[in-house]
């Protein structure tokens, strides 16, 4: 049985990141208050295989950006580790040695009108991650290859010439991805990218991203907060809530049989065309205080099922028939479990 | 003489720009009946806000009403002076915003707010205000309202900022309320519970809503009819179920299937190629037919009106009567789909 298992491209252990959001040093001595420490990304693993997505959904202010900025290191961590194909990123200190690693991987932000750089042209943005790490031998082959990744990404090799105010929304969000792949990199984080767009170009925005994922074979994490784009584009979902994950499982079991509470209350909660006069059962309260989270499970206060030992002891991110879930009351059977008829 | 509440009657919208006159909202015709919801959607740059600030009297200027009358109650509402308008604004015509937090005064108490509103518009002594200020903020569902009442905004979060702006929309028991985008601020979970909220009230007030949003989803929960706008202009109006399920308009078919649904497991979306076009360069014929994919040559060179089609009213040439045939619904093909 013994296989040779191949490393995933991407693993994240144990991460935890904290803001400190105490009110300055002389407010402190004065007021007596204590330090205030916001654990923004508490105790956060998961991995991603070679071509496939990963998507962290989740509601604002759930950790999830958070996750995906320590993952491209514009954010350390407090504590915990992200392996890139093996190599603990923390671990290298030569900077050649991290610049050749950040090549091979890349960032696609919301909002495409303050991602690119207004006073440049497309080409020059396009050309900049070649440009950074020494890509191109000449202009020639620079300006070839933005021609051909320009085109790649839908647009033509004349756009290059404009300047981001000279398009529209989406084609805003081409150019983004044009650039993250002028690196030629393997793994794209990808935070919030269709939110800022129209329904007609997401649809156009996530054909383009599943292309390419098959023709760069890219490997995808993938942060959104609406579930119905995350289940057509991600292999594995991972369900946040105040910075934890609370349910982690490959997306068809995932809504085909929903376990955590939190995650069945997210599903009800999408306006869904389909089924139009279903009653949605709104979830009474919203989001706790992150700097003052409830002791144990978290999402008690709003779940339904919730019981003493939800109040008082934590429940850990536990395997569960084909899915991991932090949730006692489904470990511990109090729970019905419901599987969801598939859609036609 | 019909019993409709509002009648928008071939609205026109133009902002002069330097570089000439932008038409952004054009020949546009609906009305809403009494206790209606009607749902507008398009996408962004349709001019569904601007309809929505030009009913309710706030359009910035350069924005303009060109052409077309607004009537609420059989009466002209649009070239009213400010001041009259003033006192339709929040009496008649409440309105909701995207953003709570513009809408409501950093400075002032939401009490003071709702307070003043509510005496603006009703003949209330200020302890009965209060008291009615305090049963509205209960209605919308903030527990102790008669604490709370005493809060000032950046003390609520947004989904309960957003409660109280719909308080404040409802304290004189207007007749219709535009909502301009009410959830699009908000998460998930609690967008569920303002929808239902927004939906409860106005039954239980009568309220007519024009809810204006980009989300299908909470139009297909919401509304009782559906208006889909494009490029300033309606393309296709009618029952929510119908222009759903069976749309007749090539654009709201095309809209229609580019929404990713859970539990649909597709390999690519149907998309649209291209995308809307700017306001100065809005082609002759119907606005959609560059990206068409059933676009003839009428399309391209008369603009068409809307039309009957099925159980909707459509603007679309296919189902021009000489046209019509059965099962000419205008289905988003396999061909249409970019390869």
């Amino acid at each position: 049985m013994a296989e040779v298992r191949i490393p995933p491209l991407l693993e994240v252990r144990n991460l935890v990141k904290e803001f400190d959001v105490s009110r300055p040093w002389l407010n402190r001595v004065i007021e007596r208050a204590p330090r205030q420490v916001l654990r923004a990304v508490d105790d956060v693993s998961f991995e991603i295989e070679r071509g496939a997505t990963l998507s962290l959904v989740g509601e604002s202010g759930c950790g999830k950006s958070t996750v995906a900025r320590l993952i491209c290191g514009l954010y350390g961590p407090t504590e915990g580790k992200v392996l890139f194909d093996g190599v603990d990123l923390a671990s290298i200190h030569r900077r050649s040695d991290m610049l050749a690693m950040r090549r091979r991987f890349q960032m696609i932000f919301q909002d495409p009108y303050a991602s690119l750089n207004p006073r440049w042209r497309v080409r020059d943005i396009v050309a900049e991650p070649m440009r950074q790490h020494r890509l191109a031998s000449d202009d020639r082959t620079m300006r070839s290859r933005v021609d051909e990744l320009l085109v790649q990404v839908g647009l033509t090799a004349r756009d290059g010439e404009k300047y981001p105010h000279e398009f529209s929304g989406g084609q805003r969000q081409r150019v983004s991805i044009a650039r993250a792949l002028s690196s030629r990199p393997e793994f794209l984080v990808c935070d919030e990218p269709t939110s800022a767009l129209d329904v007609s170009v997401q649809a156009q925005i996530l054909n383009l991203m599943r292309d390419l994922q098959r023709s760069h074979g890219l490997t995808y994490l993938f942060i959104s907060h609406n579930l119905a784009v995350v289940s057509h584009i991600s292999t594995t979902v991972g369900v946040m809530y105040l910075g934890r994950i609370v349910e982690i499982a490959p997306t068809r079991t995932l809504f085909a049989r929903p376990l955590h509470p939190y995650t069945r209350m997210l599903e009800s909660a999408i306006p869904d065309i389909e089924m139009s006069g279903k009653a949605r059962t709104p979830v009474a309260g919203e989001v706790p205080n992150p700097l003052d989270p409830p002791p144990g499970c978290t999402f008690n206060p709003r779940c339904p099922h919730a019981r003493d030992k939800c109040r008082a002891e934590r429940p850990a991110l536990l395997p569960f028939e084909g899915a991991r879930v932090a949730c006692h009351g489904i470990h511990d059977g109090w729970i019905p479990i419901q599987v969801i008829p598939a859609a036609a | 003489m019909t019993d409709a509440l509002l009648e928008v009657r071939n609205l026109r919208v133009e902002f002069n720009t330097r570089r000439g006159t932008l038409v952004a909202v054009d020949d546009l015709s609906f009305e809403i009946a009494p206790g209606e919801v009607l749902g507008v959607v398009g996408e962004s740059g349709a001019g569904k806000s601007i309809t929505g600030s030009a009913i309710i009297g706030l359009l910035e200027p350069p924005g303009r009403i060109a052409a077309g009358e607004i009537l609420l109650e059989g009466r002209r509402v649009d070239n009213l002076p400010a001041d009259e308008m003033r006192k339709i604004r929040g009496r008649k015509i409440g309105a909701i915003f995207q953003d709570p937090l513009t809408s409501l005064n950093p400075l002032y108490t939401i009490g003071d707010q709702i307070v003043e509103t509510i005496r603006t518009h009703l003949p209330l002594d200020a302890a009965a205000a209060r008291r009615r200020a305090i049963e509205l903020l209960g209605e919308v569902g903030i527990t102790a309202p008669e604490r709370r009442i005493d809060y000032f905004p950046h003390q609520f979060s947004g989904g309960m900022r957003q409660r109280v702006v719909i308080a404040l929309a409802l304290c004189a028991n207007p007749r219709l309320v535009i909502a301009d985008e009410p959830t699009t601020a908000l998460d998930v979970s609690i967008q569920a519970q303002i929808i239902a909220l927004l939906k409860r009230l106005c039954r239980e007030h009568g309220t007519a809503v024009m809810l204006v949003t980009h989300d299908m989803g909470v139009i297909a929960e919401t509304a009782d009819r559906v208006a889909v706008m494009y490029a300033g202009r309606m393309a296709e109006i009618g029952p929510v179920q119908a222009v759903i399920h069976d749309p007749q308009h090539p654009y709201t078919a095309g809209l229609m299937g580019s929404i990713p649904s859970v539990g649909q497991e597709v390999e690519r979306l149907p998309q649209i190629e291209g995308s809307m076009p700017r306001l100065d360069a809005i082609p002759p014929g119907c606005a959609f037919n560059p990206r068409c994919p059933r676009a003839f040559d009428r399309c391209r060179v008369e603009r068409p009106g809307l039309l009957p089609a099925n159980r909707t009213l459509a603007a679309c040439w296919l189902h021009a009567p000489e046209r019509a045939a059965p099962g000419a619904g205008p289905g988003w093909s396999e061909g249409a789909v970019h390869g």
